[in-house]
């Protein structure tokens, strides 16, 4: 498939994380937005990836192009710990504000 | 005897001793205890002083160094004590005077709670220390180190009440007025510096300021001594800058005597005395020193006819005998001018201190109108005031004819105007003397029944001081008896001899012949005495009790020269004061300062919407940021 394609889906996916974080209140879906955005970003990575490995294939290299790959394990890692400290975030909002709307977390104002 | 040189430091670091000793433990010492050091420290000064100067008189002078004080380059100026003729002569007046001085004022002040009596005293040890190390120091530095230092200690001691706002006036006027002075003196060490580089009076090698004074053109000498002589109006109380010393009569009495009468206000004619060849050689300058003495002379002695303040007189009194100094220092006549402070600081001294037993008896009380008839109550005071006065009139054989004689008479040989004026000046001393003497002394009491009450003579620690001085004014005219009346027996001048022959070199002695002479003598003294019976005979019964009109207005206001001063220099400075403090400190300074503290508010008041707590808001912003940041990274950046 054309490496177009997969930066269309990806930008997408991008975008709409980024138009679901600026104007949703609920902190559980503005998390998910985070998560569509990371994850846009592994698949452009997954795609470009691919794509050099089959330019670098050519000249048969196996390992060539594998180190976005490896990117998108890292990425993953680290949104796994993300989501924890985020969800652990959201359960304490939670219990303080009996909500999980952002718009009631602005105390730091004062 | 060589060993007695080197105890010179010993001079000035006794009182300085003695002003540590008082100043810092003044509130734990008793009040003899401060007595005792205060007078003790400068009794000692004054028994090492003795011993220099009679090692000085076999001939044994010199200069000893101590250390570097100032090194840059190629000037060097060294902290080096000079002891000669003229400053041997000094320390005995200094430290001997200042001994009697502290030893009055142990009776005088000893009313004064125990710290500020201790305080007193500190300033005093402190103005003697200042004032010996400008008499001793062997350089021009040296020199301004004192001079500072006992303008200083004139300060403190005319503001010594300062509880009293018009004495604390009186204390800043003396010393901005000495600070113009100063300013003089600065410049001409400047001056030196920088042509000669060099300050100090002589060394070893010829290399002094006045060992190279043939190096400097007219037109550096005249400069020099010029600005040298604005120090000394300054110190000295000449025109333009008289005005100071009578206003520091607010000080105590003693200190009146001792610093604005007797040694203080002649470190002028020091200076010049010191620097007499600079002068010689500047024609010009020395016109002008002698103007200058002469038209001060005249001038406060003018004062001096209508004041009614018993200090007032004496202070007036003082500048003009400060101008015959001055005069005697413009027509070469150096020894008769030293001479003169000599006299001067025995009977000016005598005076103040007998004024200050009659303010002590009539309970500070000055105005001589309430006083008269003192004579019984106070028969010392009367009698050693009576010799003073007699010495300032210039009497023979009392010491005040013998200076005063030999200033006029080269003042005759140099110019007969001078002496004229002279006279003239010497007349109206003799006159308002005598209008004080009779006025406070003699005719009828005129004070209140309490003070008649409570008059009284003073105890023996203040009558001791005055009756030294008064055989001193009375006899120290015999160290320097004139050709005229017994040839070889002029022993000042033979005793000053080494300090002025270089100027007598360069000097064309101006020789008036016997019968001049006589004539000249004859007619100030007959003069003087006229005055003297006049003014006896017109204020013992009748004393000019109402205010003064006309003329005598004029001066009993001193011929508005306070006023005019304060016309031209003070208001415009206050004026601009006010104007620069309103328009340009107000209005202009604080505006921006202000404005720049507004704007911040303001801006920082906006920016704060920016803070709205929405975590949307943040997060758009943040977003807006990273594209603002892509579009100038990819776009925009070359």
């Amino acid at each position: 498939m054309k490496i177009e394609y997969y930066i269309v889906l990806s930008l997408a996916l991008f975008c709409i994380g980024i138009a679901g974080v600026l104007t949703r209140r609920n902190a559980i879906i503005i998390f998910m937005c985070i998560e569509l955005m990371l994850n846009a970003v592994n698949l452009l990575l997954v795609a470009f990836s691919k794509m050099h490995h089959v330019a670098e294939g050519a000249k048969n290299v196996a390992m060539a192009g594998i180190d976005g790959q490896l990117f998108v394990f890292f990425i993953m890692v680290v949104a796994a710990a993300e989501v924890s400290v985020g969800l652990a975030i959201i359960v304490m909002m939670y219990r303080n504000t009996h909500s999980v709307d952002v718009n009631f977390l602005n105390r730091l104002k004062h | 005897m060589k060993n007695i040189l080197q105890l010179v430091w010993m001079v000035p670091v006794l009182p300085l001793i003695g002003f540590l000793i008082n100043g810092l433990f003044r509130k734990q010492l008793s009040k003899p205890l401060v007595s005792l050091v205060g007078c003790l420290s400068v009794l000692s000064s004054f028994v090492i002083s003795v011993l220099i100067f009679l090692d000085v008189k076999n001939g044994h002078t010199g200069v000893v160094n101590y250390f570097d004080f100032i090194s840059v380059g190629k000037l060097h100026i060294p902290f080096a004590f000079q002891a000669d003729q003229l400053s041997a002569l000094w320390l005995l007046v200094v430290t001997g005077v200042g001994f009697l001085i502290h030893l009055y004022s142990t009776a005088y002040m000893k009313d004064e709670e125990p710290q500020h009596y201790a305080r007193y005293f500190a300033y005093l040890n402190l103005f003697v220390f200042s004032m010996l190390l400008l008499i001793l120091g062997a350089n021009f530095v040296i020199m301004f180190i004192g001079w500072e230092g006992v303008g200083l200690c004139s300060y403190l001691l005319i503001g010594f009440w300062f509880k009293n706002n018009e004495y604390g006036n009186a204390a800043k006027k003396a010393f901005i007025m000495n600070r113009i002075g100063d300013l003089g003196f600065l410049l001409a060490i400047f001056w030196m510096v920088l042509k000669l580089g060099t300050v100090t009076y002589h060394t070893g090698d010829n290399t002094g300021v006045f060992d190279l004074v043939s190096k400097l053109s007219t037109f550096d000498i005249t400069g020099i001594t010029l600005l040298l002589f604005v120090g000394a109006t300054g110190k000295s109380a000449q025109i333009p800058l008289y005005t100071w010393l009578p206003d520091a009569m607010a000080g105590p009495t003693p200190v009146s005597a001792l610093i604005h009468a007797a040694t203080m206000v002649t470190a002028g004619i020091y200076m010049i005395a010191r620097s007499n060849i600079l002068y010689t050689l500047a024609p010009v300058t020395q016109t002008v020193v002698a103007v200058i003495g002469l038209a001060t002379a005249l001038l406060a002695a003018t004062i001096a006819l209508k004041q009614n303040d018993i200090k007032k007189v004496l202070a007036y009194s003082t500048v003009s005998q400060l101008g015959y100094m001055f005069l005697g220092l413009g027509v070469g006549a150096y020894t008769g001018a030293v001479f003169h402070v000599m006299t001067h600081a025995f009977f000016k001294a005598l005076l103040f201190l007998g004024a200050g037993s009659v303010i002590h008896a009539m309970h500070h009380e000055q105005d001589i109108r309430n006083m008269g008839g003192l004579k019984k109550k106070l028969p010392i005071t009367h009698l050693t005031f009576l010799i003073g006065c007699i010495a300032i009139a210039g009497i023979p054989p009392f010491s005040g004819f013998f200076s005063k004689d030999e200033i006029l008479a080269a003042a005759y040989a140099n110019n007969p105007i001078y002496w004229y004026l002279g006279v003239a000046g010497a007349l109206m001393t003799a006159f308002y003397m005598f209008r004080l003497y009779a006025t406070t002394f003699l005719g009828q009491f005129r004070g209140t029944e309490e003070q008649k009450h409570h008059l009284h003579e003073s105890p023996l620690s203040m009558t001791f001081p005055l009756i030294v001085l008064a055989i001193l004014a009375a006899l120290a005219g015999f160290v320097g008896v004139p050709e005229v009346l017994m040839p070889n027996s002029h022993a000042l001048g033979e005793f000053l001899a080494p300090i002025f022959a270089d100027s007598a070199k360069h000097a064309h002695a101006h020789h008036l012949d016997h019968s001049t002479e006589y004539v000249l003598m004859a007619v100030s003294v007959i003069g003087a005495a006229i005055a003297i019976i006049y003014a006896i005979f017109r204020f013992t019964r009748k004393p000019d009790l109402q205010e003064a009109t006309g003329f005598g207005k004029v001066l009993a206001d001193k011929w508005y020269v306070d006023e005019f001063y304060n016309g031209i220099i003070v208001r415009p400075l206050n004026w601009l004061g006010k104007f620069l403090n309103t328009y340009i400190e107000k209005g202009l300074i604080d505006w921006v300062v202000n404005g720049v503290g507004r704007s911040v508010n303001y801006l920082s008041r906006q920016v704060r919407l920016v803070q709205s707590g929405q975590v949307g808001s943040y997060v758009l912003l943040m977003v807006l940021s990273i594209l603002v940041f892509f579009v100038i990274q990819f776009f925009l950046k070359k």
